[in-house]
Order: structure tokens, then sequence, then C-alpha cells
């Protein structure tokens, strides 16, 4: 069972995701994280199993290489395509509770930022990670954020901000945020936040990059109820 | 020196001039926002006037004579005929954007408010066609709207990405013959973005001038097609520098040598920390059509190539560099491994860094006025030894920097100039 798992693992690092899929050139024809997935589950491998022996540790691997600059932004939405091909399959445990993931994280870019690529690698990057996102998208603001929090009360938020122009939003978002759920936890980050900001604003974590927002939650380690 | 474009040119070749020549507003990445410029008119007393609208994603206004002249601008430039929605820069009219500013835009800037409250912008100003623009209610420029057909990989034709790339008309050159001859005896420098010449530019992907964008047009898309797909990424560049340097010459016959430098391409290869690609990806897949378009550009003509790439690209410079670039904007010294002494020591003499004359995302909106004045004093003095630099702030001045520190910024160049 470990050599399909492993075999998994090296497709989501690789950015395989089907067999049909060009890329990497090295393993066109191959199975993909897809495909490997389902074969997996139809030969009894536990969907747990598959997350916490393939996909996590694969997808950590490809935040930290991503960290070190030893892959970028391409590879690492490969990565997260090929997760995304075996997800599919893991779905429908997660909805009917067989398989549990870490906890649930809401993440968003700021009122007024429309600009999302770092939001989505952080979002691909916790789920990768073993947490259930929320991604609620562009121009998020504190009603829609409130909104989702009061649903997963114990959720993490994540906010992204791009923009000079929209940080101030960010500060706005957490005010409003810590002021009804004073235990809930908020990252951020973007472009232009760094360490000094999140603090001034009352925000409890900041990373530079995503696999640092992945190991903060794991130090958190809520599992869903 | 007798006029600014002297002092330009002496930069551009990597002597020191008289004064540190100064661009703000010349090109969609050097450029100024239009509440930014209504700000500074009121500042120094200047007549109350809609500002002009002269770059529509970004907001970007006009910056008239009078005060150009109190900032001692010594750079204009030509933008393309039609700005990234698709339309030119005529037949103006009124326009109140959702801060209360009353600015003039040009006729085909049609928008409505959707449910949101969000400003929806169409191409080519068509309200028959889906909106192409959205600036969010609570935002300052507008970004893309991504229209992308779902992609069945056997049926993707390249040719789709290269409808944008076509031929100068006449019209065209009569707009660039017309323009050039308008600013060549202005005395400022010039730069002209020809349009047409960025490879895999971020913002020119989704084609938010086209109607009916087709082939790939979403940005992760595009970003992991350049794994996927290298094939496919190589056909559109090399089709579309081949009408480039068809365009460059018919130009090139109009204009001759009245411009000074032309802006290539603003393809961001730097994230905050780390890039999009690394360097030997950038030497295989982008340097072969760089270096075709600086090649003829050398060969034929004493215009300088203007690259703009946000983010930590000191690792790229020598590509840079061996691609045949002249300038790197905006040179962003907050970027990881972007320290200011540093790239002057280790690249200055082959490349002119057009910006990096103060922090953006931190001093210069969020600072106080003396901390301001102060950057701009140390790497002025950094970056202007020995010519090559041309001071710009590190990408455009946004909405909401604070008047007196866009001032602090022209009272420091003031001193070092002698104004």
């Amino acid at each position: 069972m470990n050599d399909i798992l492993n075999q998994i693992a090296l497709c989501v690092e690789s950015g395989k995701i089907n067999k049909s899929s060009p890329y990497p050139a090295n393993m066109k024809d191959q199975e993909g994280a897809d495909e490997l997935s389902r074969k997996a589950l139809d030969q009894g491998c536990k969907p747990d199993e598959i997350l916490e022996k393939a996909l996590i540790p694969a997808m950590a691997n490809v935040g930290n290489r991503f960290s070190r600059k030893e892959i970028y932004v391409p590879q690492m939405l490969m990565s997260a395509k090929a997760m995304g091909g075996a997800m599919i399959h893991l779905k429908p445990y997660f909805q009917s509770g067989e398989t549990k993931r870490k906890g649930t994280f809401i993440i968003g870019t700021v009122t007024g930022d429309l600009h999302d690529i770092g939001k989505n690698l952080v979002s691909m990057m916790v789920e990768g990670g073993g947490w259930e996102v929320i991604d609620l998208g562009v121009d998020v603001s504190s009603e829609k954020f409130l909104k989702a929090l009061d649903e997963k009360p114990e959720a993490i938020i994540g906010l992204s901000a791009l923009l000079t122009t929209t940080m101030e939003n960010m500060k706005k978002i957490v005010s409003d945020l810590k002021s009804t759920h004073s235990k809930v936890k908020i990252l951020v980050g973007g472009a232009p936040v760094t360490l000094d900001y999140c603090y001034k604003i009352g925000a409890d974590f900041y990373s530079p990059d995503p696999q640092g927002a992945v190991n903060y939650l794991n130090q958190i380690d809520i599992r869903i109820s | 020196m007798k006029t600014s474009r002297d002092r330009l040119i002496c930069s551009l070749n990597h002597k020191e001039p008289d004064k540190i020549p100064v661009d703000i507003g010349s090109t969609s990445v050097t450029g100024i926002h239009v509440l930014a410029i209504e700000n500074l008119r009121e500042y120094y007393g200047l007549d109350k006037r809609p500002v002009r609208l002269i770059e529509p994603y970004q907001m970007l206004g006009e910056i008239e004579n009078d005060l150009a002249e109190i900032l001692h601008l010594d750079v204009t430039g030509i933008l393309a005929k039609n700005s990234l929605f698709g339309f030119p820069n005529e037949n103006w009219k009124e326009f109140r954007t959702h801060w209360g500013q009353i600015i003039l835009v040009p006729g085909a800037f049609n928008t409505i408010v959707d449910q949101n409250g969000d400003l929806l912008i169409f191409p080519e100003g068509d309200m028959s066609v889906s909106p192409s623009g959205k600036m969010p209610k609570a935002g300052y420029f507008f970004d893309s709207i991504i229209r992308q057909f779902p992609i069945v990989e056997e049926k993707l034709n390249p040719d789709e990405n290269i409808e944008e790339f076509t031929l100068f008309t006449k019209a065209d050159l009569v707009y660039w013959s017309e323009n050039v001859k308008k600013l060549k005896d202005s005395g400022k420098g010039v730069i002209a973005n020809f349009g047409g010449t960025g490879l895999g530019d971020i913002a020119l992907v989704p084609a938010p001038f086209l109607k009916h964008p087709k082939g790939i047009r979403d940005i992760p898309e595009w970003y992991v097609s350049t794994l996927m797909r290298p094939d496919y990424i190589r056909y559109v560049f090399e089709k579309q520098v081949d009408i480039a340097l068809e365009n460059f010459r018919l130009v090139y016959d109009i204009i001759g040598n009245d411009i000074d430098a032309v802006f290539l391409c603003g393809n961001d290869f730097g994230t905050q920390n780390s890039s999009f690609c690394s360097p030997a990806t950038f030497d295989d897949l982008y340097m072969p059509w760089y270096k075709k378009m600086n090649d003829w550009i050398h060969e034929h003509t004493t215009w300088k190539t203007f690259k703009h790439s946000c983010g930590a690209v000191e690792p790229f410079m020598d590509s840079f560099i061996r691609a045949g670039f002249d300038i790197i904007n905006p040179v962003q010294i907050n970027a990881f491994g972007m320290d200011p002494e540093n790239l002057k020591k280790k690249y200055g003499d082959k490349l002119v860094f057009w910006g990096g004359g103060i922090d953006t995302q931190k001093v210069l909106p969020f600072g106080k006025p003396s901390d301001v004045e102060k950057q701009v004093l140390e790497l002025c003095d950094i970056f202007s030894k020995d010519g090559g630099f041309v001071f710009n702030t590190i990408h455009n001045i946004q909405a909401n920097v604070p008047v007196e520190n866009i001032a602090a910024i022209f009272r420091a160049l003031g001193k070092i100039n002698c104004y």
C-alpha cells in the first residue's frame, strides 16, 4: 500500500494531474494523482491514509521547496492541480464525516482588493495541509467574514492584501472580527504586509510565504468535532 | 545641459548629468493616480480643473504643463494609441468617480455600476458585450474580469492568443507621427510605448481590450502554460515579435530617433520575496524574443529599451543585460535582495535604474514627510553616481498617498538639483 501512496505523493510533488496531462514530460502517459487515488481507494486504502501519508507530506514538500526558491508559482499551481485530482475522490469522505480535517480556514482578499494570486496559493497549500478551506474570494467585507465565522466559529481567518490602498481595510476587518470574536486567530499576508503591520493591526500571524501559514495552522491543530 | 532631453540622454548613456532627470507620469508604470494629481494641484495652488484620465486601468492622470513645471519633470511619454480597455484617448467627457472626484475620461469610457456598487467597464466602450474590467467600490482602479472559455486541450490554438498583435495601420502611424512631432521640440526626454511588445505581461493576458478574447486568458492557466504548453507560449512570442519588429520598422521610418526610449515589456518576473520563474526559465523561454527586439532597436536606432519588472529580480539582472535591455524599472528596493548599493555596484554601469527613488509600500504612503525627504536624498545619492539613473517612485503614485509626502519628494529633489 505504501507504494501507491508514494506514487500519489510523487505525482502531487511533480504536478502530474492525470494520465492525459502532458506535464511533466518525464511522466507522460503515466497515471496521475487522479487515477492513482481512485485506485488506492479501490484497493482498500483509507482516505485518511491518502490524505495524511501522501497529500499532506507532498504538499508540505512543495511548500518548503517554494519557500527555498527551488520551485516557483507555476510549479506550485501544477502541484495544487494534481492535489485537486486526488481530492475529487476524497471529497465524499470529507462530506460524510468519515475523514476529518484539521480544522477550517476561511480566507479572502480584503475589501477593495481584487488581486488573488497570493490568496489562491495560500488557499491551495492550506487545503493540501489537511484543512478545510472556505475561500470567500476577492473584495471580501467584514460582514462576509463575520457571516462565515458565525457558521464556523472555530475557524481561523486568512486575510490577503496586495495594495497599499487596501491595507487599511485589512485593519478594519481585523478590528471588526476581533470585536465580536475575541478568540479568533487571524493570519495576514500580501506583498506590502509585514510582521510589524500584523501586530500593529492586532492580527495574530504573518507569513511571507504559503508554507509559513500552513506551519502556523498546524501548530494550532484543531480537529473538527 | 541645455534641455531636459539632454539631461535624460546623458544619464541614459551612463554619464552624470548636471541634475538628476526626473520622471513622473511618462508611462503606465511611472505614473500618478488622478486623485493624487488633483491633490497636488490644490497643494501648489494651481487652477482647480478636472484631471484628464490618460490610463484608465490604473486611473492614471495627465500632468499638465503648469504642474510639470513646478515639479521640474524632465520626461514625457506617449502611450499606445488604445488603452488597456481598447479605446483611444479622445472625445473627452466628464465623469464622477465613486470617491467624488470629477475627471475627464475618453468618450468610450463607458461604465455601469453593478448590484454590489462596483464599477464595470467595457472593451472598446462597447456595452453590448461583457464587461472586461471591474473597479471595486472600495478600490481606486480597475482589474481585469477574466473571460476564459473552458480549455479543451486538443482545440487550443495559439493563433487565438495573438489576435491583439497587429501591424500598424496608417492611422496608427499618423498618431505616432503627430505625437512625436508635438513633443520633440518640447525640450523634454520622450519615452514611447508602441504596444504589442510585452511578452506574457500578466496584466495583458486577460486582454481587457478585446471584446471576445479567445485562447488562454486566465492568469493561473497562463502561468501553468509556461510549464505545460511551452511550445504554445513560444509560438505566441515568435509571432508577436515578428509583428513588433515590422512595427518598429514602420514607425522608425516616420519618427526616426526623435524618441529617447521605448517601453518594451511590463511582465513582472519578481514577487515580494521570490520570482515567478527561475532565471534559467527566463533565459530559455523569454530571452530569445527580448533579444530579438532589443537587437533590432540597437542596430537601427538610438532608442534605449525599458524593461519593467516589479519584485525581487536581482537574480535576473544579468539576464536582463544579456537580453539587451538598457533600462530597468521600477527597482523595487524593498523586495528581497534588492539592496540599492549592491544593485548600483553590480549592474550600475550596464543598466539604467529608472525608479527606485522612494519606497512606495511603506515610506511614501505611511511615513512622515521628513521620512520621505530623507529616503529620497539617500537613494538619489546611491543611484545617481556616474549617471544611469532617472528618478521615479517605485511604480505609480497611488490615490491614498498624502499630498505632503508627494511634495516632500520634490522638496528633496529640489535640494539635490538646486531648483
